[in-house]
């Protein structure tokens, strides 16, 4: 392997840390506060991607410097419609109730949203690469790369975490947070909403998820089935960093992002396996995650 | 608590009965029917593992297990035997199941459900990729085998094929009833309703659940082998998390509290898919992913939880 083809494979490898770093964190998020697993987080994903697409196609005429706020609202309509709703009525009226309904339910979701995805977007693939072709290509090292992917998918990743770093731990919203985190019979007894919390709470961690499939439209072509394939990643991107870490889960992103590029420019057909591998590995020796400090019960 | 399993046992002899004498009639129900039953089989499994509280997230793996074994047979042996099929796939499902068993039974709850779940996308990414052996996503026909050196033509094969189903079918049914009425099956139950005290009466908590989940293992991979044989095709797909997902929902569905909810289940999602998908090609998951939300919100305790509820209603409102 050369230095061109390494750096290459960096790079690839902090584009693709950027996207699963934005879809793992949503998931992370969600589970730490409300202890759910969300199965539907994938189809969310797919269809921030979906309606990204279609919004920047319907504004690319106009002036394809539109389609950057067309990626953001879709990501925003996704996660408020989509994720509110999720969890308005499938998932509070299961709080207190048997862990497996909860999961259960979202999977309920994940199935109904994956068949809409392919009653309304078809099943051909979509392509809307317009934002990717918009920012001019840079040269790093002596490799050409889009700005889009080296540039702008980590930087709103950054920011995403560093956003969400400072929301939680610097405001007031944040703290209220987590103080529901922390022990919600507490916090609701001196006057804290816990519902709304959740609710704000998972629109939030649904929002991230379409922001990632957002952001993916340019970048790949949009396929059914990438919902399904995009939860698992981002579960065991999430798992392997310990559920509800943030930090952990972006340094897990770009632990798996690097690996898996280098992996596919040196042994293409294992490059599927190697976030699985890693979680197994992870999970049999710290199952609470790398970074996770939470006490598994073991009996 | 036999005057609450009765009704159920004898809900449970008239399904089988209605599942050899039916296809007689229909023909097309034949495979239905077959499906249906070994699918059963499958989420008597997780039905095993729900006793003791525990959700595995993964179980599609032993499903896969199944499946390959018999298609690795017929493409590097050849010949087959649906016996030998059946033998071989307990057989392959069962080590598995102990391997990956003796990993997970040392976590609870979603733990648990993480491995189960990290095990089986290892499982799936390899019979995805490794393209050589596996021939990757296409899957690998499995021919169409004899049974005791008879062979059969398509038009009787469905029916023997439902008939060994069916069988295994009674004969796992009754097997796990047996369990779980055991003072092993009670210890498994007790996992979920009192870890601690299970462990100060003197047992291995974690023994007892890696029996169970040797057990539902090796469930899962005889109804792998089954359904790999009735399709004719193992596919990478058999062993993808949706797999595991949609046992859990039939386990749910039909209820996890008895053995009997796996096929009662397993019944009511096949049918749907069957009908859905003649009718509405295109929105069958729409459909059932309804009836899992209607089931999840109203009927927690699944298709054989309403008999039930309606006969408690009267007592307490739950």
């Amino acid at each position: 392997m050369n230095s061109t083809l390494a750096i290459l494979a960096v790079l690839d490898g902090i584009s693709y840390a950027a996207l699963v770093f934005l879809v793992s964190v949503g998931l992370s998020l969600i589970f730490g506060v409300l202890r759910v697993v969300n199965v539907a987080h994938g189809s969310l994903y797919a269809f921030g991607a979906y309606l990204a697409a279609t919004f920047s196609i319907k504004v690319a005429p106009l002036s394809p410097w539109l389609t950057y706020p067309a990626l953001l609202a879709a990501s925003v309509v996704i996660g408020v419609v989509c994720g509110g709703f999720i969890e308005r009525f499938l998932l509070r009226p299961l709080y207190g109730r048997d862990d497996v309904l909860q999961l259960l339910i979202t999977f309920a979701a994940f199935m109904i949203m994956d068949n809409l995805q392919r009653l309304i977007w078809g099943v051909q693939p979509i392509f809307a690469a317009e934002p990717l072709k918009l920012l001019p290509n840079v040269t790093v090292f002596g490799v050409n790369y889009t700005s889009y992917q080296v540039i702008l998918l980590p930087g709103v990743a950054l920011m995403t975490l560093f956003g969400l770093r400072y929301f939680l731990r610097h405001t007031l919203a944040g703290a209220v947070i987590m103080a529901v985190t922390e022990d919600r019979e507490a916090s609701t007894s001196i006057g804290i909403d816990a519902r709304r919390v959740y609710f704000v709470t998972f629109i939030i961690g649904a929002s991230l998820a379409a922001l990632g499939g957002a952001l993916a439209s340019p970048t790949t072509s949009l396929v059914p089935g990438m919902g399904a394939d995009m939860i698992v990643l981002s579960f065991a991107v999430a798992a392997t960093a310990g559920l509800g870490q943030i930090e952990g889960t972006a340094l897990t992103a770009l632990m798996i992002g690097l690996t898996r590029a280098f992996v596919i420019y040196l042994q293409p057909e294992f490059e599927v396996l190697v976030p699985y591998l890693l979680m197994v590995l992870v999970l049999l020796v710290r199952p609470y995650g790398l970074f996770g400090a939470t006490q598994v019960r073991k009996i | 608590m036999t005057r609450r399993i009765k009704p159920i046992t004898t809900a449970a002899v008239i399904f089988f009965l209605v599942s050899a004498v039916a296809p007689l009639f229909v023909s097309s129900w034949a495979t239905l029917f077959a499906l249906i039953l070994a699918k059963g089989i499958v989420v008597l499994g997780i039905v095993l593992l729900l006793q003791a509280g525990q959700v595995s997230f993964g179980h599609a793996m032993f499903f896969a297990i199944g499946a390959y074994t018999s298609a690795f047979w017929g493409k590097y042996i050849g010949g087959g035997d649906i016996l030998l099929y059946l033998v071989l796939g307990g057989i392959s499902s069962t080590v598995f199941g102990l391997i990956v068993g003796l990993f997970v039974v040392r976590y609870r709850e979603i733990f648990f459900g993480m491995l189960n779940l990290a095990f089986s996308m290892v499982l799936w990414s390899l019979l995805e990729k490794m393209f050589p052996y596996t021939n990757g996503a296409d899957g690998i026909r499995v021919a169409r085998p004899g049974l005791l050196g008879f062979v059969f033509t398509p038009e009787t094969f469905q029916y023997v094929i439902l008939y060994v189903s069916l069988l295994i079918a009674a004969a796992a049914f009754y097997g796990v009833q047996r369990y779980l009425e055991s003072p092993l099956g009670h210890m498994l139950r007790a996992i979920k309703s009192n870890e601690t005290r299970l462990e100060y009466l003197g047992m291995s908590a974690r023994r007892v659940l890696l029996i169970g989940y040797v057990i539902s293992a090796f469930l899962g991979g005889i109804g792998g082998t089954l359904v790999a044989i009735i399709q004719q095709i193992a596919t990478p797909e058999f062993g993808f998390w949706t797999k595991s997902g949609e046992f859990v929902f039939i386990a749910i569905l039909g209820g996890g509290a008895h053995a009997f909810g796996a096929f009662a289940g397993a019944a009511m999602f096949e049918w749907v898919r069957f009908y859905a998908a003649a009718h509405l090609a295109d929105s069958w998951q729409l459909i059932l992913g309804v009836v899992l939300i209607v089931i999840i919100l109203y009927a927690p305790n699944g298709l054989i939880g309403l008999r039930q509820r309606y006969r408690q209603s009267g007592k307490r409102g739950r």
